[in-house]
This record gives structure tokens, sequence and C-alpha cells, in this order.
């Protein structure tokens, strides 16, 4: 399946053009703790890079720091050509980050319909007044998105849970749940941490069908954390690896493989 | 068997978004309206409406507006009390500046004042969450208070402290005051909780309610979505205290008559709390359920003797009552701490099934 697919991707990666994201330099630290030491890194538009690395290498923070959650002290991000300091989570979403979180974070008090309905928030213009209402624009605004959310819900094969209560689902249908409200942004850049953490196999392979063809139909640039070294292998483009904070390879998944740095990190060869 | 979707296929997201999707809860619906609009006024005496009816309109739509920062906006707030009375007091300054403005529009006007001070108080609600934010409302309940004894401005200088109701029209009729009857006094109030209802349920079925609950659930992410914390935060204390205010103002010009400082004391905020739980966080039938449960039981059990014919001291029957629902409460709170709005969805569902459960 992988291998028809990636031909396709390949064309629509634009090697030459801009890199769509470019961290350079970036150093982030919790008080003692360097949690990232002088990273530099690109993702290039439409592509599939996965983030690796051993536990509390500083992935996750990675991904905090490019969607303006946490402030770098030392580095720049660009972003579509701007650069940029400082930058809120509410301005990342606006020009069109999303992401997933390793630990789910859904909304557990409302149903999947609303979950994903919730993504729409920016989409979502009418006023107080008109929401009073409900009526009018207000109304037709809320029918197109929830046509827009369906098509996800249909995308993602999850029609069936549409009125439960996420709260109430398995593990892994609320990761689905989570991408699909990320989805439901438009996203330019999705960002997905661990999407496979705690999956059986076959609910491995429905998600990663899914991440392909999110990245091959609507042409989505992904950035991705993953653990299993198979998936990663099978989905990326390109992968960078992080240890302690600190970038020690970057490249094709075959190169990375092989990469005598990467292999002593994951066995814990001491420095 | 009679309360079935079975056969009801939504053909349009605009039906399937409606608030009611299922015929048999419009036709519910339709029900409830054309008791309260009819049968209500036309066989109710004076008593029912003045002592069970008007009373728990009131109390239900200032559990709406708690439910809306509590349930839909998870702020926890004590200060319910404080802001029914601010919308209490600007409406009687309201109306001693423009006694000859129809008397409906002067409370929606003073749910405004009421809103506009829920933001100043809400500002806490951007930096300290949950017990510590129910402390800062606590400040907000005192220090209303307070001004409503310590400002004579606000009383008019009454000699008494207390505030009371002039005669006042609304289209025509004398709708507050001594000269007020019941009835015009039942339909203003049947008006404007359907009014502002109705809007309810607007708000949280869209954009707004929305970012409210995704606030309450998971702030990290919501933020992450692209909601404002601090618009998201301080319109829900806005919009809950406008309709604190309205119905602050209602239960002083439509219900008591009069009312001085200690009508707004911890106590109401506490009581309006407990209706909120009772009836179910998040849910807006359920702030009727919790109104009534709260309030109309205890009127029960004390008429109860009576019709019984039992004769027992007033202030046993007092005590009782008093008992008899803190008992429940807590039984309550235990069998069900999703409220009775919960108990409401569970027993539909069970009906959908009905007879086979599975
Ligand atoms: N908010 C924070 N405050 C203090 N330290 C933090 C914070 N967030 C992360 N860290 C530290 O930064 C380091 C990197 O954490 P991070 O969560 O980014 O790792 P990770 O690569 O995602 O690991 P995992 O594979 O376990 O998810 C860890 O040492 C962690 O303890
Ligand atoms: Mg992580």
């Amino acid at each position: 399946m992988t291998a028809a697919v990636v031909p396709i991707r390949a064309a629509a990666t634009d090697a030459a053009g801009p890199p769509l994201l470019a961290l350079e330099g970036v150093t982030l630290s919790f008080g003692g703790v360097r949690a990232i030491n002088d990273v530099s890194f690109d993702v290039r538009k439409g592509e599939i890079r996965a983030i690796i690395g051993p536990n509390g290498a500083g992935k996750t923070s990675m991904l905090n720091v490019i969607n303006g959650f946490y402030h770098p002290q030392q580095g720049t991000i660009t972003y579509k050509g701007t650069v940029r300091r400082r930058m809120r989570p509410y301005d990342a979403a606006s020009q069109g980050i999303a992401r997933t979180f390793q630990n789910v974070a859904l909304f557990k008090g409302m149903t999947t319909l609303d979950n994903i309905m919730a993504g729409r928030t920016l989409k979502m213009k009418r006023g107080f007044l008109w929401q009073c209402l409900r009526y009018g624009p207000a109304l037709s605004e809320e029918i197109e998105n929830r046509r827009a959310v369906e098509e996800i819900i249909d995308f993602l094969e999850i029609e069936a849970i549409r009125k439960t209560p996420v709260g109430k689902l398995p593990y892994g249908l609320q990761k689905r749940v989570e991408l699909a409200r990320a989805l439901a942004m438009d996203p330019e850049l999705l960002l997905l941490d661990e999407p496979m953490a705690g999956m059986n196999l076959e609910e491995k392979e429905d998600m990663s069908r899914y991440i392909l063809d999110v990245n091959r139909l609507w042409g989505t640039t992904i950035a991705l954390i993953e653990h299993d070294m198979g998936v990663v292998m099978d989905l990326s483009d390109r992968v960078v690896v992080l240890d302690y904070g600190v970038k020690i390879a970057d490249g094709a998944p075959e190169e990375v493989q092989k990469n005598q740095d990467v292999i002593d990190a994951y066995l814990g060869v001491p420095h | 068997m009679f309360y079935r979707e079975a056969g009801q296929f939504k053909t349009s997201y605009r039906a399937d978004m409606a608030v009611f999707p299922i015929l048999q809860d419009r036709i519910g619906l339709g029900v409830i309206l054309f008791v309260a609009v009819v049968l209500v006024p036309l066989l109710g005496d004076d008593f029912f409406l003045n002592t069970i009816m008007i009373p728990f309109l009131i109390m239900a739509l200032a559990t709406i507006g708690l439910n809306i920062l509590t349930g839909y906006a998870g702020q926890l707030s004590l200060g319910a009390g404080g802001f029914m009375g601010a919308g209490a007091y600007a409406c009687y300054k309201l109306t001693t500046y423009f006694p000859d403005t129809n008397i409906l529009i002067l409370v929606l006007a003073s749910g405004l004042v009421s809103a506009a001070i829920g933001i100043v108080f809400g500002l806490p609600s951007l930096r300290i969450k949950g017990f510590y934010l129910a402390v800062a409302t606590l400040a907000a309940q005192f220090f209303l208070e307070w001004c409503f004894i310590r400002i004579p401005w606000l009383y008019n200088s009454n000699a008494s402290g207390a505030i009371e109701v002039p005669g006042r029209t609304g289209f025509g009729v004398m709708l507050t005051g001594p000269s007020a009857s019941p009835e015009a006094r039942y339909f203003a109030v049947l008006g404007l909780v359907a009014l502002l209802t109705w809007i309810a349920s607007n708000l949280v079925h869209g954009r707004i309610g929305r970012s409210w609950m995704m606030i309450r659930d998971m702030d990290i992410a919501a933020e992450l979505i692209g909601v404002r914390p601090l618009r998201a935060k301080l319109s829900a204390f806005a919009v809950s205290s406008f309709y604190l205010g309205v119905a602050g103002a209602m239960m002083v010009f439509f219900w008591l008559g009069a009312a001085e400082p200690s009508s707004f004391s911890i106590n109401l905020s506490f009581l309006i709390l407990f209706m909120t739980i009772i009836g179910g966080l998040g849910s807006l039938v359920g702030s009727f359920f919790g109104a009534a449960f709260i309030f109309i039981l205890p009127v029960l059990i004390r008429a109860a003797p009576r019709t019984f014919g039992i004769d027992v001291a007033a202030d046993a029957v007092q005590h009782l009552t008093y008992m008899i629902i803190g008992a429940l409460i807590i039984v309550f709170l235990i069998v069900e701490p999703h409220g009775l709005a919960r108990l409401w969805q569970v027993g539909k569902q069970k009906l959908r099934t009905w007879p086979f459960p599975y």
C-alpha cells in the first residue's frame, strides 16, 4: 500500500521551494533543565516529517515551541516566510497550525460531533447577537461548518459515534476523534504527538493509512512524533532525531536508521 | 413505544441540529407552553401564582445564569446572590430616573449593568481557577452586599435602607407594585423567562457555547484551537451576570415587591448553586428541574400536613422541611451526581428502547 502512495507524495513534496517551517538554533530551558539545545531543522511543504528520540528527548517540547505554547530563549522560527520570536497559540492556530496531544486532550464533556465542530471555531465569524438568535447567517454558518465536519467524519469512519460523549469512547477511537478535531481546522501544518501510542496493530495500521491519506488527498504538511520505528520508516519522508535536547541526526529514514549515534542513543550508550 | 425516533429521518443538517430533533420533544414543549400560558393562569389561584409559579420561574432563570458560568464555562462562582442584587438595585435606580419607561425594558437594561459588573469581577478568572476563583467570587458577593448597605444612593436614601417597588407599567398594563395583578406579573415573568431561555439555548448550541465548554473541559487544547481564554471566560461572566441580574430585578419587582440587602446574601448564592448542581451542571432543562426541586418541594412539604388534616406547629414544619430537603440533596448527590437532567436523559433513553431494552 505504501509503495503505491510514495511516488504521488514525492511529487507533491516541493523540495526545491522554501520550507514551510524552519527552526534555527532553538534553545528552550525550564529553569536548569535544557529541554531543547540549539536545534535547527526545517519542514518542507507537503512532506511528512518525523521527529524521533528516546523518552525525555524534547520532542513534545519542540511541538510546543512550534505552536507558540512555549517561547524559546534563543533561536528563530520561520513559518511561511515570516520570522517570529514569540507567538501566541491563538496566532499559530489562525495561521493554520493544528495538533494532537500525547495524552489525549479531548473535551470530555462534549460529544464527538461537538468536539470536531470545536475544531471549526476559527472558521466561524458570526458575532454575539447573531449567535443569540441562531438564525439567518449564524445558522447557515453552523450548517456550512457541519457539512465540512461530516466530510471528516466520513473520511475517518466515525459516523456511528457522532453523538457519543467522547469520555465514553475507547482509547483508540479517542485518538481518532482528536485527529478529526485537528483536521477540522483545515490545517496547513499538522503536528501529531505520538498518534499511535497505546494502539494495537490493527489500529496502528488504520491510523497510518489516515495519516497518509490526509497528506496525499489534502496536501497537508505533517510533523509527527512516533516511537514505533516501523511506522516511522513507512510514513515519513525525512526524520530528525533528538536526544537530550540535541539534534543527533537528520535525513531520510534509511540513513537515520543506519546512523551510529542514533543506534547508540536508542540503546542507551553513555555519552 | 411512544417515545421513538424511528421513522423520523433527518434529511438535512438543519433538522439534525435543531435543539429538539425528536418530534415527541417538540410536542412536549408545545404542551408545556400551553400549560404555562393557558392552564396555569386559568386554573391557578393567586396563591399558586404568587408563591409557586412566579418565584419558580425566576429561580429557574437565575439557575440558568449560574449554569452558564459554572456548568458550561466551568468557572465556580459563589457570587450569584450579589449579581442578582446588582440587577435589582440597578432596576430600582433606573426606574427612579425613568419612571415612564416600560418596566420590562428596564429589567433587561439592569441585566446589562449586572453584566458589566460581572466582567470586572471575572477578570481574576484569567489567572486563578477552581476553589481560588470561588473565593474571589465570594469577595464579589461581600463587596456588592457592602455596597447595598453602605451606599444610600442605591436605595434612594430611604430611612429603612430597603427598596420598595413603585407601581410601574409595561405596554399599558400595571406590572409592578401593590396594584399589579398576579396574572399580569406572571405573564411578564413567563415572557421574559421564555425569551431568555430560548436565547440561552441558542448560545450554548452555537460557537460561543462550545467555546465555553472547551475552556471548561480542556483549556490548553481550547487555546491551541483558537479560543481566546480572555474572551471566552469574560463572555461567560457577562452573560451569566446578565441572567442573574435580570432574575434579581424580576425577583424584587415581580415577586417580593420589596427587598433589603440581606435578600441578596450568601444564602441566596448557595441556594442558586444547589439548584444548579441538583438540576445538572451544563443543562438548561436541568436548571428548571433544580429550581423546582429546591423551591417547589419545600412549599409542597409545608402544605402537606394541612392537606391531610394533620395539625403540626408551623416552626416544626419548617424544621422538618429543612431536614427532608437536606437529606434528599445528599441522597441525590450520591445516587445521581450529574443531576436531575441526567435522570431525565436516562429515562428518555429507556423509553426509546422500551419495551425491549436491548
Ligand atoms: N513544563 C515543563 N516544565 C519543566 N520541565 C519540562 C516541562 N516540559 C518538559 N520538561 C522537561 O523537558 C524535557 C523534555 O520533555 P518532552 O516532554 O519534550 O520529552 P519527549 O521527547 O516528548 O518525551 P516522551 O517521549 O516521554 O514524550 C524533559 O526532561 C522534561 O522533564
Ligand atoms: Mg512527548
